[in-house]
């Protein structure tokens, strides 16, 4: 051990602690015989141990500010490095202080415990008391009369739904979920284009009534929303009703616990829901998004407070969506879609995959327009039950695609405006062509749901699909915070 | 920190205090609620009110509280919110 010539020591104790009161009379020993030179810091209560002249640490500022972790801690001050010992082991105190009578009788070894700022919630308690410069975010202070859930409605800062109190104690605790630092900048929000920092994600994430491990996860949906292929900014402001649909792949959605199983687009799963409403805050809050301003939506829809979920990875000759985007399965992957509510595909009969394409395709048709080709991309999301028809037919998801698009490849002429007594329809140009319905890359298919009930569904894309608006995104990212592009 | 304070979920480009709705930018072809909160002469100040108001090219509705004692009722606030652009709350003695 290194011993200065002038040795000095603090000591970190708690009365609560049966090692620490074991000690009393080791600290009352070493308080005499190197009287001045030792500092005992308590956590719990100041009349503790005796004839040891204390500092009352119950505030926890100096076990904070020097990273205590266990208790008893001896530091020797005198030391270039502030060497440590913890709990009692009567060898090493010897040593340490230099004392080699120290400690005679007691038993030889005993373990600490825990110091107090080691107790649950602690950490973000103290950062918050004594790192004044961790949040940024201008504090709203309410007076006492003001019901603090009324209060957030009041500021407009809800999507019509109650939110969770965004306190900085909440707020530290969600960014306790990811490694990001609270000051870093994302990027610019839409539509107002305002920098939006971890934090202000954090803030919005507790309003949603998110948990932390879903931040990593908010985050990244977060970054691909800002996205220029995504266009943010135009699917906000649009008349049409689309709006961000969140689909989760890889192992995040079973360590966090999102729904791809039965009622996965529904309600009740807490992290589908509030991940999703996150972004929807954060677009409100961040890029000034409200409704009726910018954001023009002629009816909207409902997922517009949310709209995420996860899909089922449980069949491994099934690719995820996130494999489509070229992702591995063990990767973690918030993808978004500019789309809307929900369109059934009932198919109960079909007991061929030749049979359940024609069906699919079909209702595929019904995207936007029945008459609309090429405008807005969809999602078809396939059931369970179905997947299993078409893995029993022997075919793969590429050959579903393959079918559907050959389904969906029709004659202009059927489709031109006034075709069919219809004034809606594709321009006069289109009349020799053959198009497809979804322009290439323009159908994308996940699977989810319930075992139980052939139906599948359709989540209709923004008529302003592809590079003129908006493109299906992908971001990866881990769920340990250890993020990468 | 107590209970009370809350994080910023905003940009931040507006004041903290709650906002007041946008004001009117003309009265023309506006309806004005004139809501008499019944003190003693309400009625006479109001009325002239009503006729600089009406000169202005505002259309005016008149209402009045059953008692200046009490707040008026939730009926009453939600029918001037409906059918008024903007409302003056009189007040006399």
């Amino acid at each position: 051990m290194n011993q200065s010539v002038e040795p000095s020591y603090a000591l970190v104790v708690k009365k609560d602690c049966p090692t620490c009161a074991l000690i009393e009379p080791v600290i009352a020993e070493l308080a005499e015989k190197i009287a001045g030179k030792l500092t005992v810091y308590v956590q719990d209560d100041p009349s503790f141990p005796a004839n040891s002249n204390p500092i009352d640490d119950r505030s926890l500022e100096f076990s904070y500010n020097n990273g205590i972790e266990i208790v008893p801690t001896l530091i020797d001050l005198s030391a270039d490095s502030e060497d440590r010992i913890y709990g009692w082991d009567k060898k090493q105190w010897r040593e340490f202080t230099g004392i080699s009578s120290l400690g005679e009788g007691l038993v030889d070894f005993k373990p600490g415990c825990g110091s107090k700022t080691q107790d649950p919630g602690m950490d973000e308690v103290l950062a918050l008391r004594f790192d004044s410069g961790l949040l940024q975010a201008r504090k709203v202070e309410l007076a006492e009369s003001e019901d603090i859930m009324e209060a957030c409605f009041e500021r407009g800062w809800t999507d019509g739904l109650p939110v969770v109190p965004p306190t900085p104690i909440r707020v530290m605790r969600m960014l306790s979920g990811s490694d990001r630092p609270a000051d870093e900048i994302i990027g610019n929000m839409p539509p107002d284009y305002r920098p939006c920092s971890i934090e202000k994600i954090a803030i919005n994430a507790v309003m949603a009534g998110a948990k932390p491990e879903y931040f990593p996860t908010i985050i990244a949906a977060a970054e691909a929303a800002l996205l220029d292929k995504f266009c943010m900014h135009g699917l906000l402001c649009t008349t049409y009703f689309s709006s961000p649909v969140l689909i989760v792949n890889g192992p995040a959605t079973r360590q966090i616990g999102m729904n791809s199983g039965v009622n996965a687009l529904g309600q009740g799963n807490r992290a589908n829901a509030t991940i999703g409403r996150s972004l929807q805050l954060l677009i409100r809050n961040v890029g000034g998004g409200v409704p009726g301003g910018i954001d023009r939506a002629t009816m909207g829809n409902p997922g517009k407070y949310t709209y995420c979920f996860a899909e089922d990875e449980s069949d491994a000759d099934w690719p995820s969506l996130a494999m489509d985007r070229g992702f591995d399965r063990d990767q973690s992957v918030v993808s978004l879609f500019a789309g809307d509510g929900l369109t059934p595909i009932l198919d109960q009969q079909s007991r061929t995959a030749e049979s359940l394409a024609k069906s699919m395709a079909a209702s595929l048709r019904c995207v936007a327009n029945i008459k609309l080709f090429g405008m807005a991309d969809a999602i078809l999301v396939v059931c369970p039950e179905h997947r299993r028809l078409l893995k029993d037919s022997g075919w793969s998801k590429a050959d579903l695609k393959a079918a559907l698009f050959d389904e969906l490849m029709t004659p202009g002429s059927e489709v031109l405006r006034g075709a069919n007594g219809m004034a809606e329809g594709m321009p006069a140009k289109f009349k020799d062509k053959l198009l497809n319905k979804f322009r290439d890359d323009g159908l994308h298919i996940v699977s989810t749901g319930g075992t139980a009930g052939m139906f599948s569904a359709i989540i209709g894309g923004w008529v302003a699909s592809g590079e003129r608006g908006s493109q299906l995104v992908s971001k990866q990212f881990s769920i340990t915070g250890d993020e990468n592009e | 920190m107590s209970d009370m304070t809350l994080l910023d979920p905003t940009a931040e480009l507006n004041p903290v205090e709650r906002q007041l709705l946008p004001r009117l930018q003309s009265l023309s072809g506006a309806t004005v609620g004139l809501l008499d909160i019944s003190k003693p002469r309400g009625k006479e100040f109001l009325d002239e009110v009503e006729s600089q108001l009406t000169e202005l090219g505002a259309t005016v509705k008149r209402y009045s509280k059953p008692t200046f004692a009490r707040v008026a009722p939730k009926e009453l606030t939600q029918r001037i919110s409906i059918e008024c652009d903007a409302v003056i709350e009189g007040l006399a003695d």
